[in-house]
C-alpha cells in the first residue's frame, strides 16, 4: 500500500480545489467560458465554424478544429515572453486531440472552428483548466457534440496519488519525487487525453486514471451547471 | 461583418443631433469598471472594462543590466497583444500593427510623464537595474481598446509591489514580494482618444463607431501637461479642429480621472 | 412564465419509447442531446432547439448580406456564414451591363436577398422579387440567428407590435441581421431596444404580453 503523504494545503488525496466556472464571458465570441481550480484560472473563446484561412488547409469532409493555448506573461512568477513556445504549441495540439473525439465536425465541411485558450493565473493543471473551459465554450457556441469533456491532473507525490496537483506538488522532491498525469475524459467515460511525466508502475497508473475519472465526473456536473445557469 | 456603408451615414446623422446609437452624448464614456489583483503572480495587475470592451494588464519586474546611455535608471518595456479570442477579426500569428501601436502609445505616455521614478529603480549603477514590463492583453474588443489599455497600465503600476531581491546572489526571489510599492510619482498620465466622424468629434467609440471613424488623436497628459500625442488614420484635421480635440481631450480626461481616482490614489 | 428544460451535449433528455428528433441521438433506450439548447417533446418526438450556433442557410430564406467583392458576373456577399454567397447578375430584376455592376451595388453596400440555392459550392442568392435589393439607409443590428423565430413571432405577430409602436420599417433576416428604417432617430433606437429585449428573453412564454408592457413603460 502507498504510504500516506500529507498534502501541503491539507486536502484529501481525492479532493479537488475550489472550482469556479462561468460561461459567456467574452461577448464577441460565438462561445466562451472561464474555468478555475484553486489559483489556476483559464478562459476560452470559440469562433466558428467560420472560413478557413489559409484555404489549402480546408478539409472538404469536415470542419478543422484549431486550438491555441497561450499563457499570459504575468500568469507565472517568472515572466514569460509573449508569443508561442514549444510547450504552448504542444499543449495546443494536445487540447485538439482531447476535444476532437466528441465534436461532430462532419456537419460543417470546409470550415474551421477556432478555440483560443488563455491562462490568466497559473498554479499547475493549466492545460486541464484550459480543456475544461474550451469544452464549455464549444457547447456554448452551439457546436454539435456527443458529450462534454472534463480534464484533471492527477499527481503522485512520493508514493501517494493525489488529485488536482498544485505547483508545489508538481515540484515535489522528497522520496520518489513528483509524477504528473493530466487526463481528459469525455462524458461517456472514455479517455481522450493522457500524458505522464515522472515514474509510476502499471497498477498505480490505472489507479490514478480511475481517480481522474471520478474527479472528472464531479467537474462534468459543474460544467453542466455553468451552461444551464448562463440562460437568464 | 464590419460596419456597412449605411452605418457611417446614420452615425453622422445621429451625431449631427448630438446623439449616438447607445444613447450617449459624444463626450460621454461608457461605464468603466476596474478590478485589481487579477493574477497573484504579477507584481501588479488590473482588469479594465469600458462598456463591453475588456483588457487585462500585468506588471512584472526583472533585474537586468541598464541601457548604456542610462546607467543609473531602470528600464521600461510595454507590450500589447490584441488576442484572437477578443474578436473574430483578429487572427493568430505575429502581433499586427494595431497591437504594436497600442504598446508604443501607452509606453510613450508613461515614459515621458515621469510617472515611474526610474532613478529609484537603480540597484547598482552601470550594473543592475530593475526593468519594468507592462503586458497588455485584449479580452473583448468593442472599441476604444487604447484608452482601456492606458487605464489598465496606470492602475497596474499603482498596484505594483517590489519583488524580494537577494543581493548576495543578485537574483529575484521568485514568488515573494516586499511591502514596498513600485516608485511612482503623482503625475498620472491618462490617455484619451478623440475620433472624428463627419464634422463631429466623439470619445470612447464602440467598435461599430470605430469602424466608421475617419481619424483619431490620442493625447496622454497629466495635470495639464501633454506628454504624448498620436494622430492616426487617414483624414486630415485643421488647426481649429486640433484646438477642439485638445479641449475635448482635457475635459474628458478630467472626468475619467475622477471616475478612476480611487484606483490610482 | 414557464421555462423549458435546458440541456447540454451528452445529457439524457428522455428514456424509453421516444423518437430522436432534431439535435438528438438515440443511445440504447435513451434520447440524448447533442446540442446546447431547449428540450421539447411532442407526440413522442423529442427534439432540442439550439440556443446558439451559426446560421444554416436554407432555400427560401430572406437574409441580409454585405457586398465583399464584385466578380465579372456578380457580387459576393458576406451573410455571416463560413461559405460564399453569390448573387449572379442574372438574378437581378433589370438588365445589368457586365461593365456596370458597381452601379447596382458596391463593396460595402448591404442588401436584402433571398437564398435560391444551397450546394457544396456555396449559397446562391437572388434579388428578383419585391422587397429585395440594396438597402439605401437605416441601421443594421445583429441578433443570435436562433432567436429570429421569436423576434418575428407566430405569423409575424411579435415584430408587428414593434413595427406598429415605432412606425419603423423592419426587415428581419433569417441570418440574424435586421434592418431598421424609421423617420426619426429616437424611433429607430426604440425599435432596436425592443428587438434586443425580445431576443434576450426569447425563451420565456408570455413574451408578447411582456413586450406590450415594455412599450408602455418606455413610452415617456
Amino acid at each position: 500500500m502507498a504510504a500516506k503523504t500529507t498534502r501541503p494545503d491539507g486536502r484529501k488525496p481525492n479532493e479537488i480545489r475550489e472550482i469556479k466556472a462561468q460561461v459567456g464571458i467574452i461577448p464577441n465570441a460565438d462561445g466562451s467560458a472561464m474555468f478555475s481550480t484553486g489559483d489556476t484560472i483559464a478562459i476560452a473563446a470559440v469562433y466558428g465554424p467560420r472560413k478557413m484561412h489559409p484555404q489549402h488547409q480546408q478539409n472538404p469532409e469536415k470542419s478543422v478544429l484549431r486550438c491555441n493555448y497561450n499563457m499570459n506573461s504575468f500568469s507565472v512568477s517568472e515572466r514569460i515572453r509573449p508569443g508561442p513556445s514549444r510547450r504552448s504549441t504542444e499543449i495546443s495540439k494536445i487540447t485538439e486531440w482531447a476535444l476532437e473525439p466528441v465534436l461532430m465536425l462532419e456537419k460543417y465541411p470546409s470550415t474551421v472552428i477556432d478555440v483560443f485558450i488563455n491562462i490568466i493565473q497559473a498554479d499547475a493543471g493549466t492545460r486541464c483548466a484550459g480543456i475544461n473551459a474550451a469544452s464549455m465554450a464549444l457547447a456554448h457556441a452551439g457546436i454539435p457534440m456527443k458529450n462534454l469533456v472534463s480534464s484533471i491532473s492527477v499527481g503522485k507525490i512520493d508514493k501517494q496519488l493525489v488529485v488536482d496537483v498544485t505547483k508545489e506538488e508538481e515540484d515535489w522532491e522528497e522520496g520518489e519525487g513528483a509524477t504528473d498525469i493530466p487526463v481528459s475524459i469525455s462524458g461517456d467515460g472514455k479517455i481522450t487525453h493522457l500524458q505522464l511525466d515522472g515514474k509510476i508502475n502499471k497498477e498505480q497508473l490505472i489507479e490514478a486514471v480511475e481517480m481522474a475519472k471520478e474527479a472528472c465526473e464531479k467537474i462534468h456536473e459543474i460544467q453542466k451547471k455553468a451552461l444551464k445557469e448562463s440562460v437568464k | 461583418m464590419e460596419s456597412p456603408r449605411i452605418t457611417r451615414e446614420r452615425v453622422k446623422a445621429y451625431l449631427a443631433e448630438g446623439k449616438r446609437f447607445d444613447g450617449r452624448k459624444p463626450e460621454e464614456f461608457r461605464e468603466i469598471s476596474i478590478e485589481t489583483g487579477i493574477s497573484n503572480k504579477a507584481e501588479g495587475s488590473a482588469r479594465v472594462k469600458i462598456g463591453k470592451t475588456e483588457v487585462i494588464v500585468g506588471v512584472k519586474l526583472e533585474v537586468s543590466a541598464p541601457y548604456p546611455d542610462s546607467p543609473d535608471k531602470g528600464n521600461l518595456m510595454t507590450t500589447a497583444e490584441l488576442l484572437p479570442l477578443s474578436s473574430e477579426r483578429i487572427s493568430s500569428g505575429k502581433p499586427g500593427f494595431d497591437s504594436i501601436e497600442i504598446g508604443r502609445i501607452i509606453d510613450r505616455g508613461i515614459r515621458e510623464s515621469g510617472f515611474i521614478n526610474f532613478e529609484k529603480l537603480c540597484i547598482k549603477k552601470g550594473e543592475k537595474v530593475w526593468s519594468v514590463f507592462i503586458d497588455i492583453y485584449s479580452i473583448n474588443d468593442d472599441g476604444n481598446m487604447l484608452d482601456a489599455a492606458g487605464i489598465g497600465a496606470i492602475v497596474a503600476l499603482t498596484e505594483a509591489k517590489m519583488p524580494k531581491y537577494n543581493e548576495k546572489e543578485g537574483k529575484v526571489v521568485s514568488g515573494e514580494w516586499t511591502e514596498d510599492k513600485l516608485p511612482i510619482e503623482k503625475k498620472v498620465p491618462l490617455s484619451i482618444t478623440v475620433h472624428k466622424i463627419g464634422k463631429k468629434f466623439l470619445v470612447d467609440p464602440t467598435r461599430e463607431e470605430e469602424d466608421v471613424s475617419e481619424t483619431r488623436m490620442t493625447t496622454g497628459s497629466y495635470d495639464g501637461t501633454i506628454a504624448s500625442i498620436q494622430k492616426g488614420e487617414k483624414e486630415s484635421i485643421s488647426i481649429e479642429e486640433l484646438k477642439e480635440i485638445l479641449d475635448l481631450s482635457e475635459k474628458v480626461r478630467n472626468e475619467v480621472f475622477k471616475k478612476i481616482e480611487k484606483y490610482i490614489k | 412564465m414557464t421555462e423549458r428544460k435546458i440541456v447540454v451535449p451528452g445529457e439524457v433528455v428522455a428514456k424509453g419509447d421516444y423518437l430522436p428528433g432534431e439535435w438528438t441521438e438515440k443511445r440504447g433506450d435513451e434520447i440524448v442531446s447533442i446540442r446546447y439548447g431547449l428540450a421539447e417533446e411532442a407526440n413522442r418526438l423529442v427534439k432540442v432547439i439550439p440556443l446558439s450556433g451559426v446560421y444554416i442557410p436554407r432555400r427560401g430564406n430572406v437574409i441580409i448580406g454585405k457586398v465583399e467583392n464584385i466578380t465579372f458576373n456578380g457580387w459576393i456577399l458576406d451573410i455571416g456564414t463560413a461559405g460564399t454567397a453569390f448573387l449572379s447578375l442574372m438574378e437581378v430584376p433589370r438588365y445589368v451591363n457586365k461593365d456596370a455592376l458597381e452601379e447596382v451595388m458596391e463593396i460595402g453596400d448591404v442588401a436584402v436577398v433571398k437564398v435560391v440555392g444551397v450546394n457544396r459550392r456555396g449559397v446562391d442568392l437572388s434579388i428578383k422579387l419585391r422587397g429585395l435589393g440594396k438597402i439605401d439607409e437605416g441601421i443594421i443590428i445583429k441578433v443570435n440567428p436562433n432567436k429570429v423565430p421569436r423576434v418575428i413571432g407566430k405569423e409575424g405577430s411579435m415584430i408587428k407590435i414593434i413595427k406598429d409602436e415605432t412606425g419603423c420599417n423592419i426587415t428581419v433576416g433569417q441570418n440574424g441581421y435586421i434592418w431598421i428604417k424609421g423617420d426619426s432617430i429616437e424611433k429607430e433606437l426604440v425599435a432596436k431596444e425592443a428587438i434586443l429585449f425580445v431576443s434576450d428573453k426569447s425563451f420565456i412564454t408570455g413574451l408578447t404580453e411582456e413586450l406590450k408592457k415594455w412599450f408602455e413603460n418606455n413610452k415617456k
